[in-house]
């Protein structure tokens, strides 16, 4: 046998007959060409069954051309290369390809839930609503796990996709989306007026529906046309061509996605597998063509039933015999197109019925007023049953032989992305069409897609939106003579039409028959959104490109009121089905942000250092030890700092330079303490409130000069402080004359703690009186430290006394390894922020566990910092009830009384051991394991908690069955004098 | 996607920019005298029309300026676009 066996023997222009290729269906070798689709290739090797449907299992051959595609759904690959829920007929076949039909087991031609099919009737619209009920519990554990599997589009593949997906962003004057005769016309009169032009087609070549069935342009064929307009664009620098490219999104202000499947493309070698753009354009000019409508009979769902253009289009372009008798069928004149184009490639054309009484061709067998009633033959097309198109009683009508019908029912415009940009729609009821009204944003539609089916009237319309277009945004030179054809007959066809009863699917991916449209109308389904969630019609993949029209007619007939009352559901990008990686691509892994490195990073790396992201900054959790497990490093670091010395990187806190008149009244109302009394060479912990009262940042504040202070904020929220700044100078006080600056990229900082560090930087910067009096708690000095100008306060998070010392981020670097050698015989430790966490838990200082955005200041344990009242931000909230209120969560310590127990993330805090389900009193907010104590520590947020001190509650995870006894204790563990402060 | 015209640095994507909520809500002069129910409302009863909308935005990865927008909420449409002043 012939391996291929319904390939005529010439013919077809997309395909490469000197490139054999080898691939597998569904485990079966077969062979096809360069050029071809998986469709294309199927049909040429004679396998008519390609996928089972939805609910029914029923056989499903190829129906469309493109990505209308309703039935021929596979899946390509195995394990991590699987790319389900594809379409056939937008699959290029490559050596190699494997392909499976979906929803069928063992394989689609012998499927075991096809038996379903035999009780139809058990599935009406509705069918899971009604059936999958009650009781809920049952929904878990039977009806979802059955649904799923029924529903079975392809299995979502269970590893990662390695592939390498791409984005590009992009500014246009003009976006042309289609590349068929009106998109051609409309990017080359837009190029050539001087408008920079993005042209974007689906298909592997520019055509549009003159890949199906040859035109004419001027004196020449279309498609010639087509190659030495495109051939033009592509010479223009400012022109951007996209094959493989589908217009999948309209957003707002004319951002427009095109997913480009670029890794198909032949001789791209490292292309990514999609290109998703993003392209921003002045104008829109809207190409998208007609997708053809079915017809509705009993069977029209059979393998060999076809769209008309889809069958002239296999034959057009790929040569290739979708059957060898058909019946053309259908209520326009495009029908005798077809039945010529199948002629000339070998099919012999049984009849061509006209359901209309005219459009009589001698040289065809044509059947005038006729219709198809029913298909013959169960797995595929073995006949059909013809009658008068009228119903005529009496008519018992005449059975035909054939493997192919071909149908057409007219054509919907793809008025999707008109749609998408919230244009609004109108119903020409006179041509049955659903057609684009008034734009919403810069578009216009032309071509098929606005209604305009003759190949003259496309290019007309075509060069006149890119005209328009590039107009519109700036560009008017002279584009010369727009091209015409003598195509000129728009092959208008009456509205949409059916026969007979039977099994008439409208959607045939989720198989709704014409009898659930009728029934939801029946059970009182009056919106079209409604019937589309209660039938399911038009949700599957193919989004009801083909089913639309013949349910929004049928709902219309059932309810008895015109179409145009009826009305669409809404047109939701995207298009057709973007790839989940593709929309990720660049939002996962290394490199979705940028990365902030302190000026001591490389140091830290060296050291072998694991590092925890801390905003866009990365931070050293902990220096690795020989011999030591993270747990025992990190105690280490905690013991030898607190009786040594330590050293901690803290340049990843937020720094703001302010500066000006009113710097210091400025910050009297920025933060809810009292700034403006700070004492130059002073500083002061200060807490930023949000407008409502909570605890929205906290840090220190410094004066080094009459005018200028120099502030720190945490690292998690700088951007978010200096924004509030920036707010509140900009449009609260303008009048203020303050100058903030952000620094935090400026300085780098490292705080030394520890009782020995007094002499270490004694050591380092000599001329620096060290003593109490002259450098006491809270002090700023400018001097030279290791060599470097610097900044050094004095201040406090581990507990310990400490200094900071700040330099310029340049010689960040230099200071850390400096301060490092100086320290070598002091044994200075270098500590990572799971030490620097450990202390402050210790000494009961919050973070943002702490002040998680719903505490206030009292609720923190810090009410005193802001009890005096002010017009400062946040303040007034403080003396709302809410924020007063008995029964607050308040910050305690909780002390776990098992020394070896360790403390889970995600506990809450609960009054009793029972487990029961209770109301927690709180939860635990932080926690660690104390070195210095030697036991568990916690701190939490419970309810009343300081009116609690002293007694025991349970530290409890019911999702590990966890239950630990605490005592609530002050959150101050260690050291609640602070003597320690003073070394 | 919003493309918003920045009066110093062009029109430039909504990514560049921070959403700031209603403009022109006049803070109370002296929070302190100002009941609860005036403070609350100043907090929290704000506008959430359909349709034209006075709103912040923060050109965080531009020039950081807070400005006023004019937006439909319903259309995306905008209108004037100036720098935010009381
Ligand atoms: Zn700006």
């Amino acid at each position: 046998m012939r391996r291929q066996p319904f390939r005529a023997a010439e013919g077809g222009h997309l395909i490469d007959r000197s490139e054999p290729l080898r691939f597998d269906f569904d485990g079966h070798r077969h062979e096809g060409y360069r050029g071809d689709s998986l469709a294309s290739s199927l049909l040429a090797a004679g396998v008519r069954i390609v996928a089972r449907s939805f609910k029914y299992h029923r056989p499903r051959g190829v129906w469309g051309f493109g990505p209308e595609e309703p039935n021929a759904m596979v899946t390509t690959g195995v394990r991590e290369e699987a790319r389900p829920n594809l379409k056939a007929t937008e699959v290029p076949l490559s050596e190699g390809l494997e392909a499976f039909g979906q929803n069928a087991w063992p394989s689609v031609s012998w499927d075991l839930g096809g038996a379903v099919g035999l009780a139809g009737g058990l599935m009406p619209a509705g069918f899971y609503y009604k059936t999958f009920m009650a009781p809920a519990r049952w929904w878990y554990s039977l009806y979802e796990p059955l649904i799923r599997r029924m529903a079975g589009f392809g299995p979502a593949p269970r590893t990662p996709d390695d592939a390498f997906y791409a984005k590009r962003r992009i500014h246009a004057d003009v976006l042309v989306a289609g590349g068929g005769p009106a998109g051609v016309a409309a990017a080359l009169a837009a190029a050539r007026a001087g408008a920079r032009v993005v042209l974007a087609d689906e298909n592997t070549r520019f055509g549009g529906d003159l890949l199906r069935a040859p035109g004419e342009v001027g004196d020449s064929d279309g498609l010639a046309w087509i190659d030495t307009a495109t051939a033009e664009l592509e010479a223009m620098s400012h022109v951007h061509l996209l094959n493989r490219a589908t217009v999948a999104g309209y957003y707002d202000h004319n951002l427009l996605t095109v997913a480009e499947r670029a890794g198909e493309e032949e001789g791209a070698p490292g292309a990514p597998a999609m290109r998703l753009w993003f392209v921003r354009a002045r104008e829109v000019v809207i190409a998208a063509g007609a997708h053809e409508r079915p017809l509705l009979f009993d069977g029209n769902d059979r393998p060999g039933v076809m769209s008309a253009s889809a069958a002239g289009g296999y034959a057009h372009a790929y040569g290739v015999l979708a059957g060898r008798q058909a019946v053309v069928a259908g209520n326009n004149d495009s029908i005798y197109r077809v039945a010529r184009l199948l002629r000339s490639v070998g099919v012999s054309i049984a009849a061509v019925a006209d359901t209309r009484s005219g459009g009589d061709v001698r040289d065809l067998p044509c059947r005038a007023g006729e219709a198809v009633e029913r298909v013959l033959g169960s797995r595929r097309v073995r006949g059909v049953l013809l009658r008068r198109a009228d119903g005529r009683a009496g008519d018992k009508g005449e059975r035909i032989t054939c493997d192919l019908v071909a149908v057409s029912g007219g054509w919907s415009p793809a008025v999707h992305l008109h749609a998408q940009a919230r244009g609004s729609l109108r119903y020409d009821e006179e041509r049955g069409l659903i057609l684009p009204d008034r734009a919403g944003g810069a578009n216009r539609s032309a071509g098929a897609g606005a209604g305009r089916f003759d190949l003259d009237g496309c290019l007309e319309e075509g060069w006149a939106a890119g005209i328009a277009a590039a107009a519109s945004s700036g560009h008017e030179r002279a584009a010369g003579e727009p091209p015409r054809s003598p195509d000129r007959n728009a092959g208008e066809a009456p509205v949409f039409w059916q026969t007979g009863g039977g099994k008439r699917f409208v959607d045939l991916q989720y198989d709704v028959t014409a009898a659930d449209v009728d029934l939801a109308a029946r059970e009182g389904y009056r919106s079209v959104e409604h019937v589309k969630r209660y039938t399911a019609l038009g949700m599957g993949t193919d989004q009801g490109k083909t089913s639309g029209m013949a349910g929004l007619v049928l709902l219309s007939e059932a309810l008895g009121r015109p179409v145009a009352q009826t009305g669409t559901t809404t047109f939701r990008p995207p298009y057709t089905p973007v790839p989940m990686a593709a929309m990720a691509s660049g939002l996962l892994g290394e490199g979705r942000d940028a990365l902030r490195r302190t000026a001591a990073d490389d140091w830290h790396e060296a050291r072998g250092a694991p590092f925890t992201a801390a905003g866009l900054w990365r931070r050293p959790r902990y220096y690795p030890r020989e011999g030591m497990d993270e747990a025992e490093t990190i105690d280490a670091e905690v013991r030898e700092t607190r009786a040594g010395a330590g050293i901690v990187d803290v340049g990843t806190l937020g720094k703001v330079d302010i500066q000006g008149r009113d710097a210091a009244a400025f910050l009297d109302l920025v933060y809810a303490n009292r700034m403006s009394s700070l004492k130059t060479g002073r500083g002061r912990y200060g807490l930023m409130l949000r407008e409502d009262g909570r605890v929205f940042d906290d840090g220190v504040v410094m004066r080094l000069g009459e005018n200028h202070f120099y502030l720190t904020t945490t690292t998690a929220h700088q951007h978010e402080a200096m924004q509030h700044i920036e707010l509140l100078l900009q449009t609260v006080w303008p009048e203020l004359e303050v100058y903030a600056t952000d620094v935090t990229e400026h300085w780098f900082a490292a705080a030394l703690a520890g009782p020995g560090s007094r002499a270490l930087l004694e050591r380092a910067a000599p001329e620096l009186d060290l003593s109490d009096d002259a450098f006491p708690m809270m002090a700023v000095r400018a001097a030279t430290v290791a060599g470097l100008s610097a900044l050094v306060f004095r201040m406090s998070f581990s507990g310990e006394l400490s200094y900071e010392v700040a330099v310029p981020a340049d010689h960040g670097l230099a200071l850390w390894t400096r301060l490092l050698t100086e320290g070598r015989e002091d044994g200075l430790t270098p500590y990572g922020t799971e030490a620097m966490g450990t202390m402050r838990i210790e000494k009961g200082h919050v973070t943002h566990a702490e002040a998680d955005g719903r505490t206030t200041p009292d609720d923190l344990g810090l009410g005193r910092m802001a009890s005096a009242g002010g017009p400062a931000i946040g303040k007034r909230s403080l003396e709302l009830p809410a924020l007063r209120r008995n029964g607050r969560q308040q910050l305690v310590g909780l002390s776990v009384i098992d020394p070896e127990a360790r403390i889970p993330p995600g506990c809450q805090v609960v009054e009793s051991d029972d487990m029961r389900p209770a109301p927690p009193l709180g939860h635990v907010t932080s926690f660690c394991y104390s070195p210095t104590l030697g036991r568990a520590l916690a701190l939490a947020l419970v309810e009343n908690g300081r009116a609690r001190t002293g007694q025991t509650v349970y530290i409890a995870s019911p999702v590990i069955d966890l239950s630990m006894a605490a005592e609530i204790v002050s959150p101050v563990f260690y050291d609640p004098e602070g003597t320690r402060l003073n070394g | 996607m919003l493309l918003i015209p920045c009066p110093f640095c062009g029109a430039r994507d909504e990514t560049e920019f921070a959403y700031g909520g209603e403009a022109g809500i006049e803070r109370p002069a002296d929070p302190e005298a100002a009941t609860d129910e005036a403070w609350t409302d100043y907090l929290c009863f704000h506008d959430n029309p359909k349709g034209p909308h006075r709103e912040l935005w923060f050109h965080r990865d531009g020039c950081r300026r807070w400005l006023e927008v004019e937006r439909d909420t319903y259309t995306h449409e905008l209108g004037a676009v100036r720098l935010s002043r009381p």
